[in-house]
C-alpha cells in the first residue's frame, strides 16, 4: 500500500489507499442436507487521487501491478468531478467493538451442527419443509492510508445463520424464512429456528381478506421491507443536496409523528455492520436522523458533506469498490410503549405484514410503496386466524409515519442493516383477488 | 500473468487428484463505471480483477474454494477436494457431457476500446436532454462497461477459453413540485457495442416527459383489471413469472415442486409458448458454453401451453434424469455456477395492438420496466408507465403501479399474444448473493384477465 502511495504522490497532489481482505467460510444446506463447504478469500485494492483538483479512482484485485493502478486513477482524473474535500489527517477512533477471536476459531463441525441443529429442530415440527439454510464466518480487515498522514485499521469478525424454508400443499407454496447475525459465534441456532416454527404456525390455516382499507400491524421484519427504504435514499445527504428528498427542506421541523426516532449507528458492539471509521478514515458516530418526529440530520461522506457546507457524518461508503458515497450504515428505529400482543388484540379486523414482495420496486424516493404480502396474517377479533395470499398493500411512507401510528416496546434486528419495533398503522390500502 | 499459461499447467494436477469431480475457473476483467448525479459527472472509475475457483465433488458433497491470489493454486484444489470429502455422504451424480476443447475468444466490439472521452461525450448529450426539461430537478445516469476472459478446466478434460463484452446504462429523470416527487427511468444494455446504446436521444427526451407528466398523473385504484403488457414489461413477467420456476435447482430435490412442475402439465393456452436460449448471437444472455462447459441449447420451457422441459446444470439433469441444457452460469469467480436463464422469451402469435385493445372498455396499458420479484408461485413486478385503457383506447398516465398474481393462474390469464416481438437488453437478474447477471427477455405485447394491481 505504501508503494502505491507513494507512486501516487508522484504523479498527484493527494492520494489515498484503501484496501480490504477478507476469508470467508460458509457452510451450505440444501434440500434439509448438508451441500457444500465454500471458503472465500478476497482482495481489493482502491486508490484514490486529485490531480489537478479533480478526483480519479481505480481498483484492482491485483497486488503485483501498482503502476497500472495508478495509471488507471490518473486517466480518469481528466474526467473526475472536482474534489472539494480534503483527506483526514492522523486521528483518534472511538474503541469499537466488532473482533472476536473465536470465529477464527470455530471448529467446521460445529457451524455444521449448527446448521443440522436448526434443521432438525424445524422438520421436527413440519416434517414436508424443505430447507436451505447456511452457517457462514469470516474476517475482514481493512486499511486506509493517505497523503495527510491519515491511517486507519481495523479487523472484524462476523458470524451468521440463516435459512428459508418452503412448505408446498397442491400448488400452494408457503415460504418461511429467518437469519441472525453477529461478530460473536452463536452457542446454538434455537432462536432463529424457532422464530420459523413460529411463522409455521401462525400460517397453517388460510384467511381472506377484502380490497379495503384496513388496520396493519408491520412487524420488525415487515418494517424493514416495507418502510425503511425510502427513508434510507431521502436522508442521504446526497439526496437532500440534489433537493430529490421529500425531507430535504424540513431540517429541525416536524415531519412524522412525535413517536417516531431514527438514528444511524456504526458503533454499535459487536454489530457487523459497526466499524471504528468509515471508508474514508472519519471517525464513527451514532447521528440522530429523526427525534420525536423531527428531521435532525441526514448522513454525508467527506464529498457531500463540504458541498452541503456541513461535516462528515462518517458514512462514507464503498458501495461494490466504487467511490465513497453516502451510505447508511445501520438504521435503527426507536422503541415505543405498544406491546405487539395488545396491538393485536385490540384489532377487530387487519393485517399482519411479515415479508413484502416488491414494495421497493414503486417510487421509492416519494415514500410511495406497493407489495405482494409473502408472508403475512389476518386478524380477526383480536387473534390472528390464518395466512393470507393473493393480497396486496400499498401506501406511503410519509403519510403512515405521520398518522397516529403505535410502536412496539421490544426492537429486533432484520439481517444486518436495521433494528426495529413492530408498528402499527391505523388503515392502509389493501388490494386482494376475492 | 495471464490465466491461460497458468490453466494448461493445472490440467495435469487436477487428473491426478482422487476426486470424482474437479472444475477449476480462472477470469481476468476489466471495467469502467460512469456515474452522473445531478447535471455533471459525478463519478468515473476503471477497475481490473484477477482471480478464480476450483470447485470439487467427492461422494456427491461439494467443496468450492475462490481466490484472487493465483499462487499455489495445487493447494487450492487441494483445499476444495477437502472441504468436498467433509460434505459428502452419498453418491456424486453429474450429467455425462463431452470434454470440449475449445477457444471461443473473439469478441466484435469491445467498449475498452473507447476512449472515456467518446463514452463522456455520449452521456452528456443524454444529460444535457434530461436538463433541457422544466420542472425536472434532478437526473441520475449509471454507466459500466465490461470486459472478460474466462479460462474452464475440467478432471473430464475440458479446456475452454471465452470471452465477452457487455454494458449497462440505466438513465433516470427525477421531477419535483410542491414537494412531491416523480421519476421515470431507462434501461438498456448490450453484448460490448457501445453504438448499441449511443442512439437514444428520442426515448431521453420520452422518458424525462413522462416524469414531469407523472406529477400531474392519477393514482390507479387497487383491484382486479384486464391489463395489456408491452414487450418489455411482458418479458420482465416471462422471467419473473415462469423463467424463475423453471429452474430445476428448486426443483430437483423438493417433491412438491416435481408435482407441481411435471411435464406435460397445462399451464396456458395453445397459443402460449415459451423458449429459453443462449444461442441467439448479440443478445447478453448468449454464449457458447456455459459455466459447467456445457454447449448452449434452445430449450422450449412451455409449447402449446403444456410444460415440455426445464432448465438443468449437470447435477439437476441427472437427478431428474433429463439431458443438460447448459444453464449453469456464475457471476463471476467469486460465485459457484448455479441454474440460470439466459435469453427468456414468449413466441409471437398474430394479434395486432389494436385488436389487442380494442373490446377493452377499462384497463391498464403498462409498458416499460422497473422491477421484478418472484416467489415461485407469487410474482410481482412493477411497470416504468401506465395508462388507462378507456374504450379500446389508451387513455390518461397513471402513477406507477405494481402488478401481482399467481403464476398458476395468471399464465391461463394470457387470451392475447401480440405478433411483435421484442427483446429487452436491459436487465439484470438477481439470485441469492448472485446479481446482476446479464440476460435478455422478452415478449411481443400480451394481455391478461383478471391481474391484480395494487393501489389506493
Amino acid at each position: 500500500m505504501e508503494e502505491i502511495l507513494s507512486l501516487a504522490k508522484k504523479v498527484a497532489e493527494e492520494a489515498e489507499v484503501f484496501s480490504a481482505t477478507s476469508e470467508e467460510t460458509e457452510v451450505q444446506f440444501e434440500a434439509n442436507r448438508l451441500k457444500r463447504l465454500d471458503t472465500k478469500q478476497t482482495t481489493n485494492i482502491a486508490l484514490r487521487i486529485i490531480k489537478e483538483g479533480k478526483t480519479g479512482y481505480a481498483v484492482t484485485t491485483r497486488r503485483d501491478n501498482a503502476q497500472a493502478l495508478v495509471d488507471s486513477a490518473v486517466e480518469t482524473a481528466q474526467f473526475g468531478i472536482a474534489a472539494r474535500f480534503q483527506f483526514p489527517g492522523k486521528l483518534a477512533y472511538p474503541p469499537v467493538k466488532i473482533y472476536d477471536a473465536y470465529v477464527d476459531k470455530v471448529p467446521i463441525e460445529k457451524m455444521i451442527l449448527l446448521g443440522e441443529e436448526l434443521i432438525a429442530r424445524v422438520t421436527n415440527h413440519t416434517p414436508a419443509i424443505v430447507i436451505e439454510g447456511g452457517v457462514s464466518k469470516g474476517t475482514v480487515s481493512v486499511r486506509i492510508v493517505n497523503s495527510r498522514g491519515g491511517e486507519a485499521e481495523y479487523r472484524k469478525t462476523f458470524f451468521g445463520v440463516g435459512m428459508e424454508g418452503n412448505l408446498i400443499r397442491g400448488t400452494d407454496m408457503l415460504f418461511v424464512g429467518e437469519s441472525k447475525t453477529s461478530c460473536h459465534v452463536f452457542s446454538d441456532s434455537k432462536e432463529v429456528a424457532d422464530v420459523v416454527i413460529e411463522q409455521l404456525e401462525l400460517a397453517k390455516e388460510k384467511a381472506s381478506v377484502q380490497t379495503k382499507s384496513l388496520p396493519v400491524i408491520f412487524t420488525p421484519n415487515g418494517v424493514a421491507g416495507a418502510l425503511v427504504m425510502p427513508l434510507v435514499v431521502a436522508f442521504n445527504g446526497k439526496t437532500v443536496l440534489e433537493g430529490a428528498s421529500p425531507v430535504g427542506n424540513k431540517l429541525d421541523q416536524k415531519a412524522f409523528t412525535d413517536k417516531l426516532w431514527l438514528w444511524d449507528d456504526p458503533t454499535v458492539l459487536y454489530r457487523p455492520t459497526s466499524r471504528p471509521c468509515d471508508e474514508e478514515g472519519v471517525p464513527s458516530q451514532r447521528t440522530t436522523l429523526i427525534e420525536q418526529g423531527r428531521v435532525k440530520s441526514f448522513f454525508y461522506d467527506l464529498q457531500t458533506a463540504t458541498l452541503a457546507k456541513t461535516k462528515s457524518t462518517g458514512n462514507g461508503s464503498r458501495m461494490r469498490g466504487g467511490l465513497p458515497a453516502p451510505a447508511a450504515s445501520a438504521f435503527i428505529i426507536g422503541t415505543g410503549n405498544a406491546g405487539y400482543k395488545e396491538m393485536i388484540q385490540e384489532m377487530e379486523e387487519g393485517l399482519v405484514v411479515e415479508q413484502l414482495m416488491g414494495a421497493e420496486m414503486g417510487n421509492v424516493l416519494g415514500g410511495e410503496f406497493s407489495g405482494n404480502v409473502l408472508l403475512g396474517y389476518k386478524v380477526e377479533n383480536g387473534r390472528i386466524v390464518g395466512r393470507v395470499k393473493d393480497t396486496m398493500v400499498a401506501g406511503n411512507v410519509y403519510q403512515i409515519l405521520s398518522q397516529d401510528i403505535a410502536i412496539g416496546r421490544e426492537a429486533k434486528w432484520v439481517g444486518s442493516f436495521v433494528q426495529a419495533p413492530h408498528i402499527f398503522v391505523p388503515s392502509l390500502s389493501v388490494a386482494s383477488k376475492s | 500473468m495471464t490465466i491461460e499459461p497458468i490453466g494448461r499447467e493445472l490440467t495435469d494436477v487436477i487428473k491426478k487428484q482422487a476426486a470424482d469431480y474437479i472444475e477449476v475457473h480462472l477470469e481476468e476483467s476489466h471495467a469502467c463505471q460512469i456515474g452522473y448525479r445531478g447535471p455533471e459527472l459525478e463519478s468515473v472509475s476503471r477497475s481490473s480483477s484477477v482471480g478464480g475457483n476450483v470447485r470439487a465433488m467427492v461422494k456427491g458433497g461439494w467443496g468450492f474454494v475462490s481466490f484472487n491470489d493465483l499462487n499455489d493454486l495445487p493447494g487450492r484444489v487441494r483445499t476444495a477436494i477437502e472441504q468436498a470429502r467433509f460434505v459428502g455422504k452419498g453418491e456424486s451424480k453429474l450429467a455425462e457431457v463431452e470434454p470440449v476443447i475449445d477457444t471461443a475468444a473473439s469478441i466484435d466490439k469491445n467498449p475498452a476500446v473507447l476512449s472515456l472521452a467518446e463514452k463522456k461525450q455520449k452521456l452528456d448529450e443524454y444529460n444535457q436532454i434530461i436538463w433541457s426539461t422544466p420542472e425536472l430537478r434532478t437526473s441520475v445516469i449509471a454507466y459500466g462497461d465490461g470486459y472478460k476472459k474466462t479460462v474452464f478446466l475440467s478432471s473430464l478434460g475440458s479446456f475452454i477459453v471465452q470471452e465477452r463484452a457487455d454494458i449497462t446504462l440505466r438513465l433516470t429523470a427525477i421531477a419535483a413540485r410542491n414537494g412531491d416527487v416523480q421519476q421515470a427511468g431507462l434501461s438498456v444494455g448490450s453484448r460490448g457495442d457501445f453504438a448499441e446504446v449511443g442512439n437514444l436521444h428520442k426515448d431521453v427526451e420520452r422518458m424525462t416527459k413522462h416524469a414531469v407528466a407523472l406529477l400531474s398523473a392519477p393514482h390507479v385504484k387497487g383491484g382486479e383489471y384486464t391489463v395489456v403488457l408491452d414487450p418489455v414489461l411482458a418479458g420482465v413477467f416471462v422471467h419473473e413469472a415462469f423463467g424463475h420456476l423453471s429452474e430445476s435447482d428448486f426443483v430437483y430435490e423438493n417433491e412438491g415442486m416435481r408435482e407441481i412442475m411435471t411435464l406435460g402439465k397445462q399451464f396456458g393456452g395453445e397459443h402460449l409458448n415459451i423458449v429459453d436460449t443462449a444461442t441467439i448471437p448479440g443478445l447478453r444472455g448468449s454464449f457458447k458454453y456455459d459455466d459447467e462447459g456445457v454447449p448452449a441449447t434452445r430449450t422450449y420451457l412451455i409449447r402449446e401451453g403444456k410444460l415440455v422441459g426445464r432448465l438443468h446444470s449437470r447435477e439437476t439433469a441427472a437427478k431428474m434424469g433429463e439431458k443438460p441444457t447448459g444453464n449453469a452460469r456464475a457471476i463471476n469467480y467469486r460465485f459457484p455456477p448455479i441454474v440460470r436463464m439466459t435469453n427468456t422469451y414468449i413466441e409471437p402469435r398474430d394479434v395486432s395492438f389494436s385488436d389487442m385493445i380494442a373490446d377493452i372498455k377499462e384497463g391498464i396499458y403498462v409498458k416499460n420496466w422497473y422491477g421484478g420479484m418472484t416467489s415461485m408461485e407469487m410474482f410481482t413486478f412493477s411497470a416504468g408507465e401506465a395508462y388507462m385503457i378507456r374504450d379500446g383506447k389508451v387513455a390518461e398516465a397513471l402513477r406507477p403501479v405494481v402488478l401481482t398474481g399467481n403464476v398458476f393462474t395468471t399464465l391461463k390469464n394470457i387470451d392475447a399474444i401480440g405478433n411483435d416481438l421484442d427483446m429487452n437488453q436491459g436487465g439484470g437478474c438477481g439470485k441469492g448473493a448472485q446479481m446482476p447477471l446479464p440476460v435478455s427477455n422478452g415478449s411481443p405485447h400480451i394481455r391478461i384477465r383478471h391481474c391484480l394491481v395494487g393501489g389506493k
